[in-house]
């Protein structure tokens, strides 16, 4: 009796969705949303889209491979990823690295009260002297952020049938919720936090209410570049680690951040996964879902082996597509961000 | 000795001179009031006091200290506090957290003064929780004068404090500004109302083209014919 049941259940195509549908959605939500924090904060706090920012996040990759190869033993101990156990370095080296850009590059310019479109247009030159470096140093090929053995499978048994997420993936997944709940409580209970705030709500109140915007502007660029670096570094154990690795993804992150409303870090993170998700049910193969039902469908009916929204070379206009419908409905997203001027 | 002391102040947003050599000065726990016709440089002048504004000529003394052109970071250090005519809340953060950011030079348990705050202003105490974008205008003039007093300043510097604000508030907020001045603070602000700022005013200036037109006690200027005439309109 109960067997039968089972056998009723289109378990292998509700695993299938759960796999490549849901976690694949939560995963590349999960490092859209570590990106696009870093992103709104900036533009909240500094008024300009800094474009250098996947670039940073590539960095931050590459600085916990240096990492793993100065201390390849790092991971064993805990029974975790080298690159994941000696990600903190990482973070801390890409957060000093972003303080030096800003000092170097970003804040003579504020200084020089340039139009915020100047500070964008250095931020591409960033971008690209970033890019160069990197090419420079590592070459143009593809590395292995986790050093030789393959990657640690988790499944979860699911009435026969395997969920399956591997270690970075639930690494990945479980850092971006951690690092969600820390940011929140930093800018709600915080002295810096709600100063962040502050700022950006009003700047000119900030300095007049002897806020020191100089530390404000710190403490942003070291949130955005710590979480850059966890969000490459993350990334790069998923897949591999290559010098595009995340200049890739640089516009789905900035859709990720305007659906979410410039300037909100909750919005980021909504967009991130709204991005995520729609991005890879856009690509999702739903006839494996229609397919539980042929045998009530009549016979000239024929499911086509794949049925997508979208085929999955056009996957990259999806998140365009959201940005256009969401600013439609609200247009300065989800969670009312900043007019641009 | 005077605790602010600005003499023969000149100075602009650069190109010509709004200021043409403004003087005002008042003893600490007093409240002096500015006032004059549109464009006179009432605002500049507060502005130029707290580093908004640069002074190309001319000395500003607060306390005994040369404080002239200091940026207005310093100068809440120094024990004086800025209300800004508009945009003076942060908007998005609640009334609480506008008091604290008040605070923010502070590294000592500032809890006891926002209390005091809101002894001042008590609407905003069942309103603590709520962001300070969505109160009326005479709340938020409430929490922004509440966040300017979380320096404990020596001189709280108000532009317009009821610009826009219904009779109602208007009566309200400048009894507060008596009561805190009674509290200990001076006060300077800048006033469209001119007649009921001058009623509280220890000492009044009377701004025209960007200089001293007249100085005296408020009531002085109230009962002077030529100042009624020319600069209290209506005339009596």
């Amino acid at each position: 009796m109960e067997a039968g049941l089972l056998a009723a259940l289109p378990v292998q195509e509700l695993v299938f969705f759960i796999n490549r549908g849901l976690l694949a959605g939560l995963i590349i939500g999960s490092v859209y949303a570590l990106g696009a924090v870093g992103v709104t904060l900036i533009f909240g706090i500094l008024r300009f889209a800094h474009f250098a920012h996947g670039d940073m996040m590539t960095i931050g990759a590459f600085v916990a491979l240096i990492c793993v190869a100065l201390f390849p033993g790092g991971g064993s101990i805990l029974g975790l990823p080298a690159a994941f156990v000696l990600m903190p370095v990482a973070m801390v080296v890409t957060a000093l690295l972003a303080i030096g850009v800003d000092r170097t590059f970003y804040a003579p310019l504020r200084r020089a009260k340039v139009r915020p479109v100047v500070i964008v247009m250095s931020s591409i030159g960033v971008m690209l002297m970033m890019q160069g470096l990197v090419r420079l140093f590592a070459g143009t090929g593809t590395w292995q952020l986790e050093a030789g053995g393959a990657k640690t499978i988790y499944r979860l048994p699911l009435l026969g049938r395997d969920i399956i997420l591997t270690q970075p993936q639930a690494l990945l997944i479980g850092f971006t919720a951690v690092a969600a709940i820390a940011l929140h409580l930093f800018l709600t209970r915080s002295r810096m936090g709600k100063a962040m705030r502050a700022v950006s709500d009003n700047p000119d109140l900030a300095r007049v209410s002897g806020i020191s915007i100089d530390s404000v502007v710190r403490a942003t660029w070291v949130i955005a570049g710590a979480l850059a670096a966890a969000g490459g570094t993350l990334l790069a154990l998923d897949v591999t680690l290559k010098p595009d690795l995340a200049f890739n993804i640089i516009l789905p992150i900035f859709a990720a951040a305007i659906v979410g409303g410039i300037g909100q870090p909750y919005g980021a993170i909504a967009g991130g996964m709204l991005v995520g998700f729609t991005e890879t049910f856009a690509v999702f193969n739903w006839s494996v879902l229609l397919r539980p039902l042929a045998p009530l469908l009549p016979d000239f009916v024929e499911i086509p082996n794949r049925i997508a929204f979208v085929p999955t070379e056009y996957k990259i206009v999806v998140p365009f597509f959201i940005l256009i419908v969401v600013l439609i409905w609200r247009p300065t997203g989800i969670f009312k961000g900043r007019v641009v001027k | 000795m005077a605790l602010l002391d600005m003499s023969d102040i000149h100075g602009g947003y650069g190109g010509a001179n709004i200021l043409n050599g403004v003087s005002i000065a008042i003893e600490a726990n007093e409240i002096g009031v500015i006032v004059g016709p549109n464009g006179a440089g009432k605002s500049t002048t507060l502005k130029a006091l707290f580093g908004l504004v640069t002074v190309s000529q001319g000395k500003v003394t607060f306390d005994g200290r040369d404080i002239t052109n200091k940026a207005p970071e310093a100068l809440v250090r120094e024990g004086l506090s800025f209300v800004p005519q508009e945009f003076n809340v942060f908007p998005t953060l609640s009334v609480e957290e506008n008091l604290e950011m008040g605070a923010f030079i502070r590294r000592d348990d500032f809890r006891p003064l926002i209390d005091k705050v809101y002894g001042f202003f008590p609407p905003l105490k069942d309103k603590r929780r709520q962001p300070a974008g969505e109160l009326s205008g005479g709340q938020r003039q409430m929490v922004a004068m509440g966040r300017a007093l979380m320096t404990e300043p020596k001189l709280l510097l108000l532009d317009e404090p009821t610009a826009g604000l219904s009779p109602r508030y208007m009566g309200e907020i400048f009894e507060r500004i008596i009561e805190i001045n009674a509290a200990g603070v001076g006060i300077l602000m800048v006033e469209q109302n001119a007649r009921q700022a001058l009623a509280l005013a220890h000492r009044g200036f009377v701004l025209a083209g960007g200089q001293n037109r007249f100085t005296a006690s408020g009531a002085e200027l109230l009962a002077d014919p030529e100042v009624a005439k020319s600069f209290l309109g209506g005339g009596e």
